[in-house]
């Protein structure tokens, strides 16, 4: 389930990405930021909270594991 | 001249940061200590590192000049696009990288599908076409060294002696210093570049007399569609999504993947991408399109001029007197331009520093190629059993020089800006080339056969497109030249900034119909060993 919440996550900010309602304003957030431009800026901010959800939810941690195993494995032949 | 002396300062600083790197290493002649640092990058020089050496002069100075041009879209349409798809890919696919190479000892992609799939040959056609695809992306960083030399000069440098010191000193810091002068070297550049790049926006705001009034300045019927994306169609838009699938596909990312220390060290890279993409491409972007309210600087004022021309008398030109004044209206330096009318001299050398720092990220590049050839080619054909260890890193080192050298005189020869120059051709074909690291690395059903059918489709595209675009010159601004229609769909068409299918950029198709091909021709194809995929996804066999 959580897994499925991720993707939706990801699938559902990449849709937003394409943010047609504000396409031909030109309105001035703060009076000085095209409100594209601050949309898109805020766009980056939660890519960034989605991949701290990510890392904190989805982190493959069996690939660490993996590697420490052969490593151990290894230095035991050596 | 105090700005010049400035960034040659910086220069000097970054070539003594390489051969430090080669004194630490002194006696270590391994071929995985050159060319991957021993895989002992710590978090703090992996995240800039990484970011760093996505960050080219297509990040600084092609984003300014594609925003003075085109507006705020350019922010879209590379920056917060890359920071979703960049760091989810490194995500999914950098840290399955490195749990392989540190399992099986890969230094290079070409070495983990020849263990995957089973091949020979193939990879050496994968490796012949990454190849190609990356010498623009450093043709870019040689252009990006001689653009900025050459107007932080006030064109005291020209243009092709500072492509050559720019591209001396990455060659000498990579020659000496390998991954691990590189990656410091990085480290430095892109902390440079933070810093100050919020001085510069600073400093040219308060020049401007305030974005405040420099934004409200622009909301005039003339100018107005900067602040929006009146003049860009969802479709281009949309198809810019596709792009950054490049960065995971470009050797030089996932080399650098193999670096870390622990994969721990990815999770602060994953999450703080995007917020780094932002503080460097929002300030470029921003002042792009503020330089357009710029009446009192020639220059800047003779490229919107020129521009003007091309939009209202492009239609009746000869296409040659069209391409002119494209080359006349390119904003790649007007970043420059505002340092220098709006920077204390000082000042405009540090920034003039920290923008050369982000233009000097060509030398992963040029390692990559290096450590690809030496892996994939030298080593794989016997030379590394013949020779031994210490030739194969000679044999990189001369590498570098040769590859460097032919980088410098085709970017002597280059008449495309930066941004079309990188978009058109390394960044499309790496995009169409992610399938194959998704397939390697989810699709225990995937072949060699299906891995050889991406690689020359790309090559294909790639060509084609090419040959495409210098057959069928560019339409003035405005409607594209139709080039094939089907049922009132326009199938091909040649666009002002490039080539459309059914509205989109090539990227789309390149990407689907590799993805497609990937699928069909491994369904009909035998399998690798039963062994060889359980060596990758455990036991389960296809």
């Amino acid at each position: 389930m959580k897994k499925i919440l991720l993707v939706v996550a990801v699938a559902a900010l990449y849709i937003l990405h394409q943010d047609i309602w504000f396409w031909r304003s030109s309105y001035l957030v703060f009076g000085f930021i095209p409100i594209g431009l601050f949309y898109q800026g805020c766009f980056s901010v939660a890519a960034a909270l989605l991949m701290w959800l990510l890392v904190t939810f989805a982190w493959p941690a069996h690939l660490e594991q993996e590697v420490e195993e052969t490593t151990v494995r290894e230095d035991a032949v050596r | 001249m105090i700005p010049a002396i400035v960034v040659f300062l910086y220069l000097a600083t970054v070539l003594y940061i390489g051969i430090f790197a080669f004194r630490r290493a002194s006696g270590r002649e391994k071929a995985e200590d050159y060319f991957l640092a021993s895989r002992s990058l710590g978090p703090f020089v992996f995240l800039f590192s990484l970011f760093g050496t996505n960050m080219t002069a297509f990040a600084i100075l092609g984003s300014s000049g594609h925003a003075f041009n085109n507006g705020i879209v350019t922010f879209g349409l590379m920056a917060s696009s890359s920071g979703l798809v960049i760091p989810l890919t490194i995500f999914l696919v950098g840290t399955r990288v490195w749990a392989l190479g540190k399992k099986y000892g890969f230094m290079t992609p070409v070495q983990m599908f020849r263990d995957r799939w089973e091949c020979s040959h193939i990879g050496t056609v994968i490796f012949v076409v990454q190849a190609v695809l990356l010498v623009p992306y450093i043709i870019i960083g040689i252009m990006g060294g001689g653009t900025t030399l050459s107007t932080i000069s006030g064109g005291f440098v020209p243009f092709w002696f500072g492509g050559a010191i720019v591209a001396m000193v990455v060659m000498s810091y990579v020659f000496f210093g390998g991954m691990r002068g590189t990656a410091w070297v990085n480290t430095f550049q892109t902390v440079l570049f933070l810093c100050f790049g919020a001085v510069a926006l600073i400093v040219i705001g308060v020049g401007m007399g305030g974005f405040r009034s420099a934004a409200q300045a622009l909301q005039t019927p003339q100018l107005s569609w900067l602040l929006t994306r009146e003049r860009i169609s969802p479709y281009y838009f949309f198809s810019y999504t596709f792009i950054p699938l490049s960065a995971i596909a470009f050797p030089h990312i996932l080399i650098f993947c193999l670096t870390a220390k622990k994969m721990s060290q990815f999770k602060k890279t994953v999450i703080f991408y995007p917020i780094c993409i932002l503080a460097i491409w929002l300030p470029c972007v921003f002042l792009g399109v503020m330089a357009n309210r710029v009446t009192d600087v020639p220059q800047i004022t003779a490229k919107q001029e020129a521009r003007r021309v091309l939009a209202t008398q492009g239609r009746t030109m000869e296409p040659e007197r069209r391409d002119e004044l494209r080359e006349k209206s390119a904003g790649d330096d007007v970043i420059m331009l505002l340092l220098q009318r709006y920077a204390p001299l000082w000042l405009a050398g540090l920034l003039g520093a920290g923008i050369m720092a982000a233009v000097m990220a060509s030398d992963s590049q040029i390692l990559a190629l290096s450590t690809m050839f030496t892996e994939d080619v030298f080593a794989f054909y016997g030379g590394k059993t013949r020779f031994g260890e210490s030739v194969q890193v000679q044999t990189g080192r001369i590498f570098i020089i040769l590859i460097t050298l032919f980088a410098y005189v085709v970017a002597l020869q280059a008449p495309e800006t930066i941004f079309e120059l990188a978009i058109q051709y390394a960044f499309s074909g790496f995009a169409s080339l992610s399938p194959l690291l998704i397939a390697a690395l989810f699709w225990r059903g995937s072949t060699k056969w299906g891995a050889l059918a991406v690689t020359l489709w790309t090559a294909f595209a790639v060509v084609a497109v090419a040959v495409l675009q210098s057959v069928v010159p560019a339409p003035a601004p405005g409607p594209p030249t139709v080039l094939w229609a089907l049922g009132g769909f326009q199938v091909l068409s040649r666009t002002p900034g490039g080539t459309a299918v059914f509205g989109f950029m090539p990227v789309v198709p390149m990407v689907l119909v590799s993805a497609l091909l990937m699928i069909v021709v491994s369904r009909i194809t035998k399998k690798p060993d039963a062994s060889t995929i359980a060596k990758y996804f455990g036991g389960r066999h296809p």
